[in-house]
């Protein structure tokens, strides 16, 4: 057989599974926690150039700084900047192929100094650009994780 | 005192969608020996081998041994690195970082990638944090898009732009014999390509490809007498930041400004739009072709889209960019940073061929990855001090 003719063979990985389960630390965990049993965001603050971050973690990587002070956040933002995902992938979390097409927005959490990105309710495409008010719609049943927010709307405000 | 560091070869393989010709052992051992035979050198001339991918396309978690028979590493000090979209522009940093120690004398570095063997965007997914980012995360072509947002509302940059950009890069790719993508697109093409990411259509966005590169980098104790051409390191930066893609700022690309205004200062650099005669930019998408060049300082904000419509960047302009038709046309991604290296190297040394911009004496080629990360390296034709 010519090289052209020959066949080329591949070889699937099968469908075998790879858990993982990751731990989320001390400052994480107070976010979710206070997320799913408040319905309340917050923010951890560094002592050394004062900026607020959400989600808390334990070092500015700036400052290089250890953070202990949380803040509590409103529920409510800017949208900084946004797209509309309408390409479908596999979602490594799920396995399965990701639901298109949603609205991926960087919102500003008024108290807040970094972004904190999250689904952005798409119903009415016209009212979605960046500069618009937003709030979170939170879930009925919250499980301590960041699906606790179903999405942020756009308000007016 | 560091040695002086200079490319003397380079080789790389012919890009496609899928070589199913070939595994990934024989997909590097095709770049390494396209790169020996530039060089005349043979494996016993090697001192170091660094190798680099990103393990999570393949799914093989130990390259360097892995790939031992391609790289021609065997009994030799192999070394792997992996810094993202980075990679092929942090192994040509580490390969001038190795040679300039003056420990090692002839460094072979290689980049590959098969994006054939799995879905790209689920394995950039997996870099990021499970418990924050993965969630909405759609890859780079998701955060590129929110860039690209943020970046029409700042200066009202149109997606018409973003489509000259393209055409630029596809019509200098026809002249590449490498490249993956070989084939023209107007504007109106871009335009009405399939939305994937608003404002980012698919002719925005780089291909996945199959493919290699390999660099050779000599000291200066032996770089002319293996070529009368090599191409000198005149300096390196490199800008790693975020973590969370929530903390990215992104009305700009931070990292590459800090990178650059580092890199002119050691370099002498005062006016870089007269001054260098070619950039390879790692530019995955084609707003990075607008907003990157004004973070690398070649215009005012907001005035990148002028320079490439005036044809500035074009090859018959003042500074051509991607004179190889860039990521754009072609992105084996561990080694699309290393290309861009190679591909400098290849227009110093005059060997381009039909995409030959004349008369090369100062380059650039960067690299993007991570969250927003930026690579850069500058190069001569003559010796530095
Ligand atoms: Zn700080």
């Amino acid at each position: 057989m010519s090289e052209k003719e020959m066949e080329l063979l591949t070889k699937g990985s099968g469908e075998a599974e790879q858990p993982f389960r990751y731990s989320v630390g001390r400052w994480g965990s107070k976010f979710l926690i206070e997320l799913r049993d408040h319905k309340k965001l917050l923010g951890i603050r560094c002592p050394k150039c004062q900026k607020v971050y959400v989600p808390p973690r334990q070092v500015c990587s700036p400052c290089f700084q250890r953070m202990e002070e949380l803040v509590e956040l409103s529920d409510k933002g800017t949208l900084m900047a946004f797209t509309i995902i309408r390409f479908s992938f596999i979602d490594p979390e799920t396995g399965i192929t990701r639901p298109v097409p949603y609205g991926y927005g960087f919102i500003k959490l008024d108290g807040c100094d970094n972004s904190f990105q999250h689904f952005i309710n798409i119903e009415d495409e016209s009212k979605v650009k960046i500069g618009a008010r937003v709030q979170a719609v939170f879930s009925e049943e919250r499980k301590g994780n960041l699906m606790d927010i179903k999405y942020f709307e756009m308000i007016d405000d | 005192m560091a040695k002086r560091v200079a490319i003397v070869g380079t080789g790389q393989t012919y890009h496609k969608s899928k070589r199913l010709d070939v595994n990934g052992v024989e997909l590097i051992h095709e770049a390494v020996a396209r790169a020996l035979e530039d060089t005349e050198l043979t494996r016993d001339d090697i001192d170091l081998v660094i190798i680099g991918n990103m393990d999570h396309f393949e799914g093989i978690n130990y390259v360097d041994m892995w790939s031992i028979d391609g790289s021609g590493g065997f009994m030799k000090p192999t070394i792997k690195l992996t810094t993202g979209g980075t990679t092929g522009s942090t192994l040509a940093i580490a390969g001038y970082h190795m040679v300039a120690s003056g420990l090692f004398n002839k460094a072979l570095v290689i980049g590959w990638e098969k994006n054939s063997e799995s879905d790209t965007t689920a394995a950039i997914n997996t870099a990021f944090d499970p418990i924050w980012d993965r969630l909405t995360f759609a890859g780079a072509i998701g955060a590129l898009a929110v860039e690209a947002s943020a970046y029409m509302d700042d200066y009202g940059i149109t997606e018409r732009d973003a489509a000259r950009v393209v055409v630029r890069d596809r019509k200098n790719a026809c002249n590449n014999p490498y490249a993956h993508l070989r084939k023209e697109v107007t504007i109106e093409e871009v335009l009405s390509s399939p939305m994937l990411c608003d404002p980012v259509k698919l002719l925005d966005m780089c291909p996945r490809s199959d493919g290699a590169c390999a660099v050779i980098f000599a000291s200066e104790d032996v770089a002319e007498k293996i070529t009368d051409t090599p191409v000198w390191i005149w300096g390196t930066a490199n800008r790693h930041l975020y973590s969370y893609i929530n903390d990215v700022n992104f009305h700009g690309l931070q990292s590459l400004k800090n990178a650059s205004m580092e890199l002119y200062q050691k370099c002498g650099i005062k006016e870089p739009l007269k001054e260098i005669d070619v950039i390879e930019l790692y530019q995955p998408y084609s707003f990075g072709g607008l907003l990157w060049l004004e973070s690398m300082g070649l215009c005012k904000e907001g005035e990148a889209p002028k320079l490439v419509w005036d044809g500035v960047t074009d090859m018959d302009g003042e500074l051509p960019v991607n004179p190889s038709g860039g990521v754009i046309a072609t992105n084996p991604i561990g080694a699309t940073g290393l290309i861009r290296c190679a591909e400098v190297a290849r227009q110093m040394m005059g060997k381009a061929g039909e995409h030959q911009v004349p008369n090369v004496k100062i380059a650039i080629s960067t690299g993007f990855g991570g969250c927003m990360w930026s690579d850069i390296l500058l190069y001569g034709k003559d010796k530095p001090y």
